[in-house]
């Protein structure tokens, strides 16, 4: 066991991913991201690694993309509008099969929006969010400490399944700091035979591509990448309980949100109420079976996030839209108070369908 | 019975899909040519862009990454980046190049990016088929400049090597045809002057090859030809726009 | 104790997320739960600043201080804003160089320090932050200054160790402050 120091969560991405193997970061200036840039551009160059501020965000994500394709351990970082710029590059790695980590620490949105946090752009990092058939392993913590493992483990998951998996952060993550431990792991877990090297006249040359031009061939290549998300649903789910065993009230909520509702949890249960708090650290692929699980003795549950209610879509779905889902959310860069979920939490406790 | 023509190595197979009379392929193999005279097969990476030589990653017999429109120099700064001891080229059109992915052609030059680009200036986008390209000429009809190219409207032309020639980054910069054998040869040590920088870490050289589209231009492949003589070249003058080593030693 | 809320309040520059930082450091070293949460953002650059920091020996929840425990208020919009917030019971430290009217509140206590002016006067007028934080350190049971080294060595960066001692020096002072 390390030390623990006191970091940002921006910072604790970034050296988690140094530690992770992880030598080459390419990014461009973006609040409320942009530590993470900082203290790259300060540690790559000193362990030979390339640090380098691209010209736009869409430039960043294709230097991502050659980097990944001759096999080694990238990322990217940015938040909200700048994410929506590396989408189309975000397509074309899962096209590719290519594995990266992006990360992405939330602002206000749409459009310019604002520089506070938020979460509204969880239905852009779990449904795709760019064009084609596709998903990214999306990572959502809730600590500075998950703000480093999960920047590891994304790093790994992308180059166990060769797939984008992203950081699903936000402004307070990015900001805030908790005493952290970044372990070293290895960066060469998974073999790459696909990887660009050079063929050194010894094989047959490797290409990086996600252009089909036959639609009998593109259709394989999707069943194919498909069958591959089976089993990341399958293996890969990673979601916190607390106290939900006997729980009255589910309420679900991931990263920031979810420390403010496992406050009002407490509270509750104070007041004698069992209220429960299911947390997902995946969003892609999205715990189902804990909230199916649940909602057979829960009456009823609470969707607390950062965005006009966006999430809450996958909680009717995962329960089958068994049991009634309320929404308590704040938007536009506002957080919610412990005291607002609570508000909430007795509310649908005495029956309310208001 | 004595070989006197050949394949290069760095060519594979695969039957090229280009137009008769498409110079594509003249450039594909002289640029095939000199990664066998280098001797660097085993060591190129090529990134193909968008537009007709998007599946130029099937016909180059070295490792091939396939970028988004616009995107290559950013892709090949990328596997540059990642290992510097490999010779890296584009291989990217007009539309690809001098619109869409204008920001990334210029920076990478800023940056001197120790890269090749082989840039294909015949102005229009071919692959889907015809449309005004940055580089058609005033005047000229295409698709959607059916009236020929209004400046007053759409603007001028873009003139890339002397766009990048006000970019200090840039190392090396030349403007080539190959509209017949003598320009054809001289396009190949151009190319291969851009390779040997490369080689010799220099940084970004950008070779941009004037190059027919007679399908979509409307004309035979020997009018074709005659059209980069007698209406490209007066308006994209050929030579060497760039040649930061040159200018030292002449210092 | 189980959670301890601080909130520090003022305006950009004061130093406020540095003493936040300082105090996050300390609980840190003492072994407890700890959280620092700044504002960020334009407002930064010479607005309103402010910084929760949380000590606890449970695992922290939410680290927006809401209703903090105790208050550091460096200028007057800070505790026009925040004065109302503070538990019963609270503490409430106010720089009172800076803000001239008295805390209307009867049930905190309250702790008025001219840190702005002994910064001053003492050649060190980027520090008025630390003297009032050792003034928190001496009133609030939970905090110690036992570690004191041991903190502002870790959060001095290297090109600033010369600052080490003017730190230390402001903190005690602050600390010492009847």
């Amino acid at each position: 066991m390390g030390e623990k120091v006191l970091m940002k969560g921006n910072e604790a991405i970034a050296e988690a991913a140094i530690k992770a193997g992880c030598r080459h970061y390419f990014g461009y200036p973006i609040t409320p991201q942009t530590e993470v840039a900082a203290y790259m551009s300060k540690r790559m160059p000193k362990i030979g690694g390339t640090f380098l501020q691209a010209e736009s965000e869409v430039a960043a994500i294709n230097m991502v993309i050659g980097v990944s394709s001759t096999g080694k351990r990238v990322m990217t970082s940015s938040s909200s509008p700048g994410v929506s710029l590396k989408s189309e590059g975000i397509s074309y790695l899962a096209g590719c099969d290519l594995p990266a980590l992006v990360v992405n620490v939330q602002r206000g949105g749409p459009g310019l929006g604002g520089i506070q946090p938020s979460q509204s752009d969880y239905f852009q990092a779990t449904k795709g969010g760019s064009h084609g058939d596709y998903h990214n392993i999306v990572l959502a913590p809730a600590s500075v400490q998950e703000m480093a493992s999960l920047t590891q483990k994304g790093f790994e998951l992308a180059d166990k399944y060769r797939m984008v998996s992203m950081i699903l952060a936000d402004g307070t993550l990015g900001q805030m700091m908790e005493p952290v431990e970044i372990e070293e792991v290895s960066a060469n877990q998974v073999e790459k035979p696909w990887a660009l090297t050079g063929t050194g006249m010894k094989r047959e040359h490797n290409i990086v591509n996600s252009l089909y031009l036959k639609p009998d061939l593109l259709e394989i290549k999707n069943f194919e990448r498909f069958e591959k998300y089976k089993v990341v649903e399958e293996n890969e789910v990673m979601y916190e309980e607390y106290m939900v065993e006997d729980a009255d009230i589910c309420v679900v909520a991931f990263g920031i949100s979810a420390r403010v509702a496992k406050n009002a949890v407490n509270m509750a249960r104070a007041q004698g109420i069992k209220a429960g708090l299911i947390r997902p650290i995946t969003l892609w692929p999205f715990p189902k079976k804990p909230l199916f699980n649940a909602a057979q003795h829960c009456k009823a549950f609470i969707s607390v996030e950062m965005n006009m209610g966006q999430m809450i879509q996958d909680v009717e779905l995962a329960i089958r839209c068994t049991r009634p889902v309320y929404l308590c959310n704040r938007t536009g860069g506002m957080i919610p108070s412990p005291d607002q979920v609570l508000e909430k939490i007795v509310e649908v406790n005495d029956g309310g369908a208001k | 019975m004595a070989v006197v023509f050949e394949k290069p190595k760095a060519l594979t197979d695969a039957p090229l899909h280009y137009c008769p009379g498409c110079t594509h392929g003249i450039v594909h193999r002289l640029v095939a040519e000199v990664i066998d005279e280098l001797g660097i097969q085993g060591e190129t990476i090529a990134v193909a862009s968008v537009g007709c030589s998007v599946m130029s990653y099937d016909y180059f017999d070295v490792d091939c990454v396939q970028a988004a429109h616009g995107r290559a120099p950013a892709v090949a700064t990328g596997v540059k980046r990642s290992d510097p001891s490999k010779i890296v080229f584009t291989y990217q059109g007009d539309g690809d190049l001098a619109a869409i992915g204008t920001a990334e052609t210029v920076h990478s030059a800023a940056r001197r990016e120790n890269i090749t680009v082989i840039f294909i200036n015949n102005a229009i986008y071919g692959m889907t088929g015809g449309q005004m390209a940055p580089t058609t000429l005033p005047g000229q009809v295409t698709q959607t400049s059916p009236y020929g190219r209004d400046v007053n409207t759409v603007g001028y032309p873009m003139k890339v090597c002397e766009l990048l020639s006000g970019v200090d980054g840039a190392a090396y910069l030349e403007r080539v045809s190959v509209h017949d054998v003598a320009h054809v040869r001289k396009a190949k040590a151009a190319i291969k002057k851009a390779f040997q920088n490369q080689i010799d870490g220099k940084g970004f050289s950008l070779i941009e090859v004037l190059s027919t589209c007679p399908t979509n231009w409307g004309v035979s492949p020997k009018k074709a030809l005659e059209w980069i003589e007698s209406d490209m070249i007066p308006y994209y003058p050929l030579g060497v726009y760039k040649d930061i080593y040159a200018e030292e030693e002449n210092k | 104790m189980s959670t301890l809320n601080i909130l520090y309040a003022g305006f950009g520059g004061q130093g406020i997320l540095f003493s936040g930082k300082f105090v996050a450091y300390d609980g840190l070293i003492a072994g407890k739960q700890v959280s620092w949460l700044p504002s960020y953002g334009p407002e930064m650059r010479g607005g309103t600043a402010n910084c929760s920091v949380i000590i606890s020996d449970d695992p922290i929840g939410s680290p927006i201080v809401e209703k903090p425990d105790v208050l550091v208020a460096m200028n007057g919009p800070s505790l026009d804003k925040y004065e109302n917030e503070v538990v019963s019971g609270g503490k409430i430290f106010v720089d009172s160089a800076l803000i001239e009217r008295k805390v209307e509140r009867t049930d905190v206590d309250v702790y008025y320090i001219p840190s702005t002016k002994i910064a001053n006067e003492k050649g060190i007028p980027t520090l008025a932050n630390m003297i009032i934080t050792g003034k928190m350190i001496k009133e609030v049971p939970e905090l110690s200054i036992d570690n004191m080294d041991t903190v502002l060595s870790k959060i001095v960066s290297a090109r600033h160790q010369d600052l080490l001692e003017v730190n230390k020096d402001a903190v005690r002072t602050g600390y010492d402050y009847e």
